[in-house]
């Protein structure tokens, strides 16, 4: 059945996919360590700490050090998870991960709740909007949000199996589980969702579903939607981005500032193609604030009608 | 831990110091003042007690250096150069192109750099991880780190701290070069540090206070602490002056991050060659 067929009515924050994920993780690989910084309640991390203690560090209210210290694991042979929020994981270790993570390429993965607005209560001290395109311009750093809590998992057990930085994205919020956990994902490489030949969407994240159901109401009215879950923004899948192209036309959604996120990492491909026209959803550059999620992606236009009337005008 | 007598340390802290001097010049760049307020110490630490092989720069077991003061990667990279990690004409080229001897130690391009450091504030946080790593291993190796005391104004440093006493990492040795100067002028002036020792042992260290030129006092202080297994992590803040062993360098600001012209480096060759005063 294709997801397109699909009911979707079971929600979940994919930082329980995180939680679950390293837990299994951790009792197959020794090696496998959580650096927590008094946030593991909140990052799902307490089951790991339970059952594996010695694998288990928290640093408290540190996360410099916590960056530092992973790295310092790390140069011995360690995978240590860094887990924190969004906001913290990118912006005050930003540094510390750049120094002693990215520049001399230690197998440190950067695991953070609380992406984009979904700490939607929390208000704009604690949504971060801005963290993939800060860690997508480090050298040597992957960059990854799963849509949902199965490509969640799937995509932190592929992170722990290759070597090199990874900057992990978790919803806090419950967002709707679209896949089937036997669903395959591989880090750099597109989720084609479904073909078409009218409009091209690539969304990432909690947007994906958003773009899911976009896609069956364009396709109702007789408009063929190929649908791209871009899971990786670096390194960004560009075939698929090029692939794309033969359409033409693309919109980008993601639950980011349009700045620098997914719709500018797919904007520099299509300009070096020199053909084809992107519209960005996302984020309009401006900070967040407590309000329900919905109510927060629907001030920054992050919605199924505006995806839907974003292809209608594209396709006028 | 090797048998190297006192006489051989001080002989070689002054080939250390004079290697770096010649990098520095032929460079035309780097820092010799805080590289040389640290000689004494690497070479008690390099030549005797740490535990490593030249030949096996990865060995698992080996001990660890941090150089969380980065920017005294001369003084290292001498010793490294000295013990045959790398080719010894690899003194030629530092911060050329292409070197492993980069402007800061980088661990991908040089053999023997445990992490790469730079940005102060960082490496005594690496330091405590790889002392954990090592406990929660049950491996007998100890991680060494010598921090600037500027560097101690970063909030970083008191983080990892706290982290290395609650972690009970008596695998774990930090030096700090408490020479009293940074870049702008004297910790006094720039940002009192206080008592950087009573810091440290608040934090849970078990500390001491020593002189970072006399090679006795610090080969007997390492002695003192070998094989220690209290559960805390070891402070030595060590009195010393930048600059220490070159007349017109010592306790001299400037000479924080200058590199000699022909005649200074002349004046300072021949006057290391006389020993330390
Ligand atoms: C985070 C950071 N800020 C600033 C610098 C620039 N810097 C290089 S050396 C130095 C002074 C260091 O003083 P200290 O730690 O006392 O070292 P020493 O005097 O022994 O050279 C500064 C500010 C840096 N390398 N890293």
């Amino acid at each position: 059945m294709s997801l397109l067929e699909k009911d979707v009515v079971v929600k979940k924050a994919t930082r329980e996919g995180f939680g679950d994920e390293i837990v299994e993780l951790g009792k197959k690989n020794k090696d496998i360590y959580v650096v927590d910084i008094d946030i593991g309640k909140s990052c799902k991390t307490t089951k790991f700490m339970k059952d594996l203690p010695k694998q288990h560090v928290n640093v408290g209210i540190a996360e410099q050090n916590g960056a530092g210290l992973a790295a310092g694991l790390a140069t011995t042979g360690k995978i240590p998870f860094i887990s924190t929020y969004a906001v913290f994981g990118s912006l005050r270790m930003a540094e510390q991960i750049r120094q002693e993570v990215c520049y001399p390429n230690l197998n440190v993965k950067i695991a953070c709740s609380h992406g984009g607005l979904t700490p939607a209560n929390d208000g704009g001290s604690h949504q971060a909007i801005e963290d993939m395109g800060v860690l997508r311009s480090f050298p040597n750093m992957k960059v990854v949000m799963g849509a949902d809590y199965h490509s969640t998992r799937k995509l932190v057990a592929q992170a722990a199996e290759i070597y090199g930085p990874v900057y992990l994205r978790f919803t806090r919020d419950n967002i709707p589980v679209i896949y089937d956990e036997n669903e395959e994902f591989t880090i750099g490489k597109a989720k084609q969702i479904k073909d078409g030949s009218d409009i091209a969407i690539i969304a990432n994240g909690d947007t994906v579903y958003l773009g899911l159901e976009a896609a069956k109401q364009l396709e109702k009215e007789g408009i063929s939607v190929k649908l791209l879950d871009m899971h990786t923004i670096k390194p960004l899948d560009r075939e698929a981005v090029v692939e794309c192209l033969n359409i033409g036309k693309i919109i980008t959604v993601e639950d980011h500032n349009i700045i620098n996120g997914l719709g500018s990492a797919v904007s520099e491909v299509v300009a070096e193609e020199g053909k084809g026209i992107v519209r960005r959803i996302g984020i309009q550059d401006r900070f967040g604030e407590s309000a329900p999620y919905e109510k927060l992606l629907e001030l920054n236009g992050i919605t199924i009608e505006n995806i839907v009337s974003t292809a209608k005008e594209l396709l006028k | 831990m090797r048998n190297t007598s006192i006489e051989e340390l001080k002989q070689k802290a002054i080939e250390l110091r004079q290697t770096a001097l010649t990098m520095i010049y032929e460079a035309q760049s780097g820092h010799p003042g805080g590289s040389f307020s640290a000689a004494d110490v690497v070479s008690a630490l390099y030549f005797k007690e740490m535990n490593i092989d030249p030949a096996n720069p990865k060995w698992e077991d080996r001990d660890r250096f941090v150089l969380s003061k980065g920017h005294v990667c001369p003084i290292q990279y001498s010793a490294l150069a000295l013990l045959g990690y790398v080719p010894y004409e690899t003194i030629h080229t530092l911060r050329q192109y292409g070197s492993p001897f980069q402007g800061h130690p980088d661990m991908k391009k040089c053999p023997g750099i445990d992490i790469s450091t730079g940005s102060l504030g960082q490496g005594l946080s690496t330091a405590v991880g790889m002392a954990l790593a090592g406990k929660r291993d049950e491996k007998d190796y100890r991680v060494f780190a010598i921090l600037g005391d500027g560097e101690c104004q970063e909030g970083q440093i008191w983080e990892a701290a706290q982290t290395a006493v609650k972690y009970e990492l008596d695998n774990l040795v930090v030096f700090v070069d408490d020479n009293g100067l940074q870049i702008d002028g004297t910790t006094e002036e720039i940002m009192p540090n206080q008592d950087l020792e009573k810091k440290f042992a608040a934090f849970g260290f078990e500390t001491k206070r020593i002189d970072g030129h006399n090679m006795d006092e610090i080969a007997a202080t390492l002695d003192s602490i070998r094989g220690k297994k209290n559960g805390k992590p070891t402070c030595i803040v060590y009195d010393a002056l930048k600059g220490k062993g070159v007349s017109f360098m010592e306790n001299v600001v400037e000479w924080h991050g200058m590199a000699p012209n022909e005649e200074q480096y002349n004046q300072a060759m021949a006057e290391l060659a006389g020993g330390l005063k």
